[in-house]
């Protein structure tokens, strides 16, 4: 049952991922990128982890989704045209972007911080012992991984900042 | 418990009856709930509203959906087919998914789960997600405004709503309903938290898209707003999601707030918990509708200023102190 919720989660997350680049239609990508989320919380769900899963849901699916959304509609973009050769010029960075991304996800896998979580097969026993879902994320959040979780937080207040004083510049 | 049950037949034989009874408990209450505020609606405009059909026009709301039923499905030519069809569905599917966790009873959960609060709040932004793509895919200005209105609005008072139920949270240390009631059983958190109460209230309001908050579908700017091109039961299915919204919104204040299924300082007076959750919670309906009928519309700007420049910094303190005084304590 696992494993059969596993492959159905994980092809609609890689389905719609891919529908995400190559739909034509902005509106459309967006929506992908929803069931996308989606699906990567069923995979939370299934790996015990309710906490993250709904937040993954709350957030990301439901929030920040929304808010793409709602540019996106606002700004009404048209349906991109065939135009290809833009396409295939852009094609060139994303060999070196794709090593750049592997790169980054090795280094995260292989850092002390990831080996604060539950080693292979004893995960729900794991998260037992720390007192539930909600108590390891936040005790993970604020003691082992308190300075990458701070750091997160200024590049936010940075980019909220920045994004208002861009948008007031506009204004006059 | 749980993991004893979840092989056995009885399980599922739990879960498809709790799927039954669900279906059927939402569509008698968005039946009752459109009859009661017509009702409402009536009296408070000293007129008697629906008379005509059943006692006290009890019936009208039955010949009104059979109506809706038999209407023609119209799908405007310039809309994505697609979505159009989509997102009435999609605005009621979440609106089910809180029941499986609403605790109506210390026995009556269909799923207790430790993050039962926050499936709730989860699957709700997911109904303005369906506004959203309802409102776009009709192709109608009047309707892509109105959903443009829904979204604004939802994100500004999804954040203080989510405050003020926080502070709650940090009082009970859990988002497990059942522990977030047994924790009221003497004292309900209306008089600990009376703030967070009233805060939640005011969201709730315009989470449901209630008048005042009701600019998404104000129908004398917008005609009908997001749901301007819809007909026949698809516009039965977003007026389905609004009542079935507006009873979860009210159970959620009343098991967070009101006590749930307990009765007032802990005495029950022998009456069921479900009779003290139910009566609590459809006290709480008819003060939305109460405001619904003597508050006027509020301005979009008003209403932009009053969540992030009122609400929000009134939960953000409010959560502070609660967590200062807790730790104090």
């Amino acid at each position: 049952m696992e494993l059969f919720l596993f492959v159905v989660f994980s092809l609609i997350t890689l389905v719609s991922a891919a529908a995400v680049v190559w739909h034509p239609h902005p509106v459309k990508s967006a929506l992908f990128l929803i069931v996308t989320f989606f699906a990567m919380g069923g995979l939370y769900l299934l790996m015990q982890a309710e906490f993250i899963a709904l937040m993954q849901v709350l957030v990301y699916a439901g929030a920040v989704m929304v808010l793409f959304l709602f540019v996106i509609m606002l700004l009404n973009l048209k349906p991109r045209g065939e135009d290809r050769s833009a396409f295939r010029k852009r094609l060139r960075w994303a060999a070196p972007l794709i090593l750049v991304f592997l790169g980054a996800a090795l280094t995260a896998v292989t850092s002390p911080l990831a080996q604060l979580g539950p080693s292979a097969g004893q995960g729900v026993g794991w998260v037992e012992s720390q007192g539930g879902n909600v108590r390891a994320v936040g005790r993970a959040l604020f003691t082992h991984a308190f300075l990458p979780f701070e750091v997160t937080s200024v590049v936010l207040l940075v980019a909220v900042v920045g994004v208002i004083v861009l948008a007031k510049k506009e204004r006059r | 418990m749980m993991e004893a049950a979840a092989t056995s037949g009885a399980y599922w034989l739990r879960l498809i009856i709790g799927l039954v009874i669900v279906l059927i408990f939402s569509q008698l209450n968005a039946l009752f709930l459109v009859w009661l505020e017509r009702k409402v609606a009536g009296h408070i405009q000293v007129r008697l509203g629906p008379m005509e059909v059943g006692p006290h026009g009890l019936l009208q709301t039955i010949v009104d959906g059979i109506k809706l039923v038999g209407k023609e499905l119209i799908t405007p030519a310039r809309a994505d087919r697609i979505l159009f069809v989509i997102a009435p569905v999609l605005v009621f599917t979440p609106v089910l998914v809180a029941f499986l966790v609403l605790p109506f009873g210390p026995d009556l959960i269909i799923r207790d789960m430790n993050v039962g609060l926050l499936l709730i709040f989860a699957f709700s932004t997911f109904s303005v997600l369906a506004i959203l793509v309802g409102g776009w895919a009709s192709n109608n200005k009047y309707a892509l405004l109105g959903a443009i209105r829904s979204v604004a609005q939802a994100v500004a008072y999804e954040i203080p709503l989510l405050l003020s139920v926080m502070s709650v949270v940090l009082m009970v240390n859990s988002f497990r309903f059942s522990e977030l009631v047994m924790a009221q059983q003497r004292v309900w958190f209306v008089f600990l938290q009376p703030v967070a109460a009233l805060i939640y209230f005011i969201c709730a309001t315009a989470e449901t898209n209630r008048a005042p908050f009701d600019i998404p579908e104000a129908e004398s700017e917008l005609v009908a707003g997001f749901h301007t091109e819809y007909s026949g039961m698809r516009f039965g299915l977003f007026f389905l999601a609004e009542y079935t919204n507006m009873f979860i919104v009210c159970a959620v204040a009343t098991s967070l707030f009101f006590g749930g299924w307990h009765g007032p300082f802990g005495f029950s007076f022998k009456i069921p918990g479900v009779v003290w959750f139910l009566a609590k919670t459809y006290v709480l309906l008819y003060v939305l509708m109460w405001f619904r009928w003597t508050f006027p519309r509020v301005r979009f700007d008003q209403l932009m200023n009053f969540s992030w420049k009122v609400l929000i910094p009134l939960s953000m303190l409010n959560l502070v102190i609660t967590a200062l005084v807790l730790k104090l304590i």
